[in-house]
């Protein structure tokens, strides 16, 4: 497999070569490389750090690049596997919110494959769950339960999913992009070499070709990518939270609940030893409804109270810029952006925040964005639904003010 | 105590562009750095190394350029770097990556310890770390805040979770991958870089880790890209003017009348 | 990117201070200046980095450089912030007159805890009255057994109080005025030896400026420097040495300011257009540009000659150092001029690099005081000419 050039096509134009994001292509002489005479005297040449992304395939105006793909062959039977599952992640015996907005997609996604929607569960003594994954949209729970399932660590969860994915052959798997989810698919991926995609944005069935479309961000959400696994089974994606929306939970709905039953012994080299919950982060945030951060703009550690008091107004949570982090006005926990949380609430409010694009990718996906800088080119205000120039510390006690009207 | 580190070289996110007209990459001075959560992974082996007097080996898998990847983590204090590089390689998706790093490691010999930052900022899925382990068959602990107790038997360690976090015991060998929080990765020094512009990083072919080739690169990948695109751009927004309290109204009653607040 | 010359190891330098200037020192430049406070988790990273052994000998734990070593990674940190820079600058100042006069059982002591930048380092010469007149010294040393005993007082120390080693110059013998002038090598912690009053300064606020006082301090003859009666001539070498790190800090300021100022004129929309696409800002960028390369060349060419070993470098030293702090001033009154109303703000940095500019035309020699060296010096070249 490798990136073909038509040097009966190629002009020597160099349009490729900005676009490759590896920068695997360079301009060369034809002369120099000893390839036959032409009237153009460069040609392009795609060198060994060319990661087969494609992208200039559609750079070329000529249409000179292609791509040859060995065929690849069908690791598994594909048509001995069937049915969509959500694995619902329980923490302390409580399904994680994020499972059940995975149960609303897959719903819709079982429906147009025509296949069942499964939710599998793991844990102790939590088979009382398994109900509400039913009103949530299941047709059928598997639960296996045993006291190394209680919390999660990555072995014996692997060991229980992975002997199940065998024993019942699913098509799909989805899971939430949870620290949890994303260790776990990881390690089940590995485990039964099949696909996985992180963070997955959008899901949809290619009924022709039977299979999940799996969108995602990437190159820290500059660009998207539609991505397959197309030989291998199950297909596994991961989700974050708030991406889909539950379905209203209906108690009327029937499905099966089935214990199955691990034949071996699990086993765990990792041992949890204590839980510890953080109390200053009341709210999760990675759950909130309404964030509302703040950056340098703010100035001094004090000031920080202000982002507090708005958010204690809304009801929401509290989050901070990089910078503000950096400074230490506020724990790492509440770090929105590359390199801390990605959130998606409905509402977040940037204080001070100039809106690096590092910290864009973390929160750009906010249902409404409201900027509040005095610097009226900050770039925050690019990508902010509503934005107001002024100084934050006018702006928002007449906020606060007018909210509790 | 041996440890291994995984770095990867990542064009700096920050700059990749797509142009939405022709729906390609705009890939204009684009820079290649170390991925910044492996830096934290570089500064947590160092201190252990330190600590332990042990040894810290810097591996990568990528094209031939990513040896200034390995440079740069020698001038950090590791004692030596590995760089997987192949053409079979190309076009790993991350169960192949995972699957030619976990080789690579078994070819290194007995290790302690691996070490991988949580993620890569060009792909953001966290995935390679856990899958080396299960793939090496070790225990794992991913987005470590905190290494609390470490000997040569088993590390005690705290893991970031939503709301709060795990303090886990596991037994070495293990992997563990590392948050931000965890540290403050150090500079390189001057005698660092000295002596990484002499160090010979160590070049480890497919054929060198013993790879099935179908197992490596696209071959060994279970996904592929069907297609990318610019993604949906923003209405541009509105601003809101006039005196503090005048535009803090407006906003109410605009977020209000759009149900964005009730 | 224009090509000065410098060899691998020196580009290397100037990559990592460039780096540590803006990683490690950008973020917290404000703070500094706003509190007035020298940053020992700053000074760490430089000694972590050994940025303090590029100035000192190899054979004293250092990597071997000099002169232009110093002003490399000097220039690099006082484009984000001339404190910073100067701490570190300070540091070089006080190890000088060890480096030119002492024996090599004080280099052996000094200079390796120097270079690994466990140390730092001060040199003590103004007094409330001997400023640019250094016979005006009214400290003094007196001989007593093996050891000397000191009493006076420094003022206006950079480093005071911060740094573990200190050479400083008293009166051995004051009735010889200058000549009479003694330098001796000091440790923190020693018996009679404090620090009194911490200044509140216009600029450099991130470096530590302070008082010593020596009451019936006794130093062990041993950490004499050279002989009795070398002060004077200890001193006038050491600022010929140092004067070039002077003018790199001024250049580095310079730049800096600059950086500044045509980003934001870039950004800045006026009458609908960028101000830089304005004549009149345009041309002023263009005389503050190049006059800050022309400092640079000058401070360059200064620092090879320090570096070269030869003789009479006062002359192109205080060249380099007048001239670059000159420039440092004007362009960095430029750049607050570019800036508009916002430049006179705090919130913005232009008016910080005016502030730290100042002081390049005062400390190690006034510009006035330089003009005499380079005066004199060129007079006095004239006439060796004409015998020829």
């Amino acid at each position: 497999m490798s990136i073909k050039v038509d040097l009966e096509k190629c002009t020597g134009c160099g349009f490729c070569v900005n676009y490759c994001p590896f920068d695997a292509i360079s301009m060369r002489s034809r002369q120099e490389d000893s390839l036959p005479a032409s009237r153009f005297r460069r040609y392009a040449k795609i060198e060994d750090s060319c990661n087969l992304c494609g992208a200039c395939i559609d750079s070329c105006p000529l249409h000179a690049i292609s791509m040859e793909r060995a065929e690849k062959k069908e690791r598994v039977p594909l048509k001995d596997y069937k049915d969509l599952w959500v694995f619902a992640e329980q923490r302390e015996g409580k399904i994680e919110e994020v499972s059940y907005e995975l149960l609303g997609k897959g719903r819709e996604l079982a429906d147009k494959r025509g296949c069942s929607l499964v939710a599998v569960l793991l844990g102790d003594d939590i088979s009382s769950e398994a109900e509400k994954l039913i009103h949530a949209g299941a047709d059928k729970v598997f639960f296996i339960e045993d006291p190394l399932l209680a919390n999660f660590t990555d072995e014996p969860y692997t060991q229980a999913l992975s002997w199940l994915i065998e024993e019942e052959k699913p098509e799909i798997i989805l899971m939430g992009a949870t620290t949890i989810g994303r260790a776990f698919a990881s390690r089940v991926a590995a485990k039964i070499w099949t696909g996985l995609t992180a963070d997955c944005t959008e899901l949809d069935i290619d009924t022709e070709r039977g299979l999940l479309l799996q969108t995602r961000p990437a190159f820290g959400g500059n660009i998207m990518a539609t991505i397959l696994t197309e030989h291998n089974r199950p297909q596994m994606a991961t989700v974050r939270y708030k991406v889909f929306k539950p379905l209203k939970s209906d108690p009327s709905r029937k499905g099966e609940v089935i214990e199955k039953k691990y034949p071996g012994k699990l086993s765990s080299r990792t041992s949890i030893l204590e839980i510890i919950k953080d109390t200053t982060q009341e709210i999760n945030l990675s759950e909130a409804d309404i964030i509302v951060a703040g950056g340098r703009g703010l100035g001094k550690p004090e000031n920080f109270k202000l982002v507090e008091e708005l958010a204690q107004a809304l009801g929401g949570a509290v989050g901070a810029s990089r910078a503000a982090v950096d400074a230490d006005w506020i724990p790492y926990a509440h770090q929105v952006g590359q390199t801390g949380r990605t959130v998606a609430p409905k509402l977040y409010i940037a204080l001070g925040i100039s809106g690096a694009i590092q910290h864009q990718v973390g929160m750009r996906s906010a249902g409404t964005i409201i900027a509040i800088n005095k610097d009226p080119h900050a770039p925050i205000f690019n990508i902010a639904n509503y934005g107001i120039v002024g100084d934050v510390f006018e702006v928002v006690p007449a906020l606060i003010r007018e909210l509790k009207k | 105590m041996k440890i291994v580190v995984c770095i990867k070289q990542v064009p700096d996110t920050t700059e990749v562009r797509i142009n939405p007209k022709t729906n390609t990459l705009i890939r204009e001075g684009v820079e290649s750095i170390i991925n910044p959560f492996d830096l934290n992974a570089l500064e947590e082996g160092l201190r252990i190394k330190e600590k332990m007097n042990g040894e810290l080996i810097a591996l990568s898998m990528g094209p031939p350029q990513a040896e200034s990847a390995l440079k740069e983590a020698i001038a950090l204090g590791c004692d030596s770097g590995i760089l997987l590089t192949d053409r079979a390689f190309a076009g790993a998706d991350t169960w192949a990556t995972s699957y030619t790093l976990s080789r690579g490691i078994r070819r290194i010999g007995e290790v302690d310890l691996i070490i991988c930052g949580k993620q890569a900022i060009d792909g953001d899925t966290a995935q390679v770390g856990p899958s080396i382990a299960e793939m090496l068959d070790i225990p794992c602990i991913t987005y470590v805040r905190k290494i609390e107790e470490i000997d040569k038997s088993n590390i005690k360690a705290q893991r970031m979770m939503e709301g709060g976090y795990h303090l886990l015991e596991s037994s070495l060998p293990a992997l563990i991958t590392v948050v931000k929080e965890i540290n403050e990765p150090r500079l390189p020094s001057l005698r660092g870089k000295m002596r990484a512009r002499k160090e010979e990083i160590i070049k480890y072919s497919a054929a060198d880790i013993v790879c099935e080739i179908d197992s490596i690169g696209q071959m060994g990948s279970p996904t592929v890209v069907e297609k990318i695109f610019a993604p949906p751009v923003r209405d541009k927004g509105t601003m809101i003017k006039g005196e503090p309290s005048e535009a803090a109204a407006k906003l109410v009653s605009e977020l209000k009348e759009k149900g964005v607040l009730l | 990117m224009i090509d000065y010359g410098f060899t691998e190891e020196q580009l290397m330098i100037q990559e990592l201070a460039r780096q540590i200037a803006e990683e490690r020192v950008r973020p917290v430049r404000a703070q500094l200046d706003e509190e007035g406070s020298h940053s020992a988790e700053i000074m760490q990273v430089l000694a972590e980095s050994d940025l303090f052994a590029v100035f000192i000998p190899e054979e004293y734990g250092g990597l071997g450089g000099g002169a232009l070593e110093l002003c490399i990674a000097t220039e690099e940190l006082s484009k984000v912030c001339g404190g910073v820079a100067v701490s570190y600058a300070a540091t070089a100042l006080g190890a000088y007159p060890i480096m030119l006069g002492g024996s090599d059982e004080q280099k052996k002591k000094y200079l390796p805890a120097i270079a690994s930048g466990e140390k730092l380092a001060a040199f003590g010469i103004t007094e409330p009255n001997a400023g640019s007149d250094a016979g005006g010294v009214e400290t003094t040393a007196e001989k007593d057994g093996d050891s000397y005993i000191l009493n006076g007082s420094k003022i206006f120390i950079t480093n005071g109080g911060v740094a573990d080693i200190y050479t400083v110059i008293a009166m051995t013998d004051r009735s010889r005025g200058a000549r009479g002038a003694s330098c001796f090598i000091l440790e923190k912690g020693m018996e009679g030896f404090e620090f009194g009053k911490e200044e509140d300064k216009m600029g450099i606020r991130a470096s530590a400026t302070r008082e010593l006082i020596f009451t019936d301090c006794r130093v062990p003859a041993e950490n004499l420097i050279s002989r009795e009666g070398m002060g004077f001539i200890l001193s006038m070498r050491t600022f010929d040495h140092s004067r070039p790190g002077i003018g790199a800090q001024a250049v580095g300021i310079a730049q800096g300011a600059l950086n500044e100022a045509v980003d934001y004129a870039s950004e800045r929309i006026q009458f609908g257009q960028p101000v830089s696409s304005f004549q009149a800002i345009r041309h002023l960028i263009a005389d503050m540009a190049t006059k800050v390369e022309a400092a640079r060349t000058l401070v360059y060419q200064a620092a090879r000659q320090v570096d070269s070993g030869a003789k009479n470098i006062s002359k192109l030293s205080a060249m380099s150092k007048l001239f670059a702090s000159e420039i440092a001033m004007e362009v960095t009154t430029n750049a607050v001029q570019i800036f508009g109303g916002y430049g006179y703000m705090r919130e913005y940095p232009a008016e910080k690099f005016m502030r730290d500019a100042k002081i390049t035309q005062i400390y190690e020699g006034t510009s006035q005081i330089q003009r005499e060296v380079i005066g004199l010096e060129v007079i006095k070249e004239a006439k060796f000419r004409d015998k020829k």
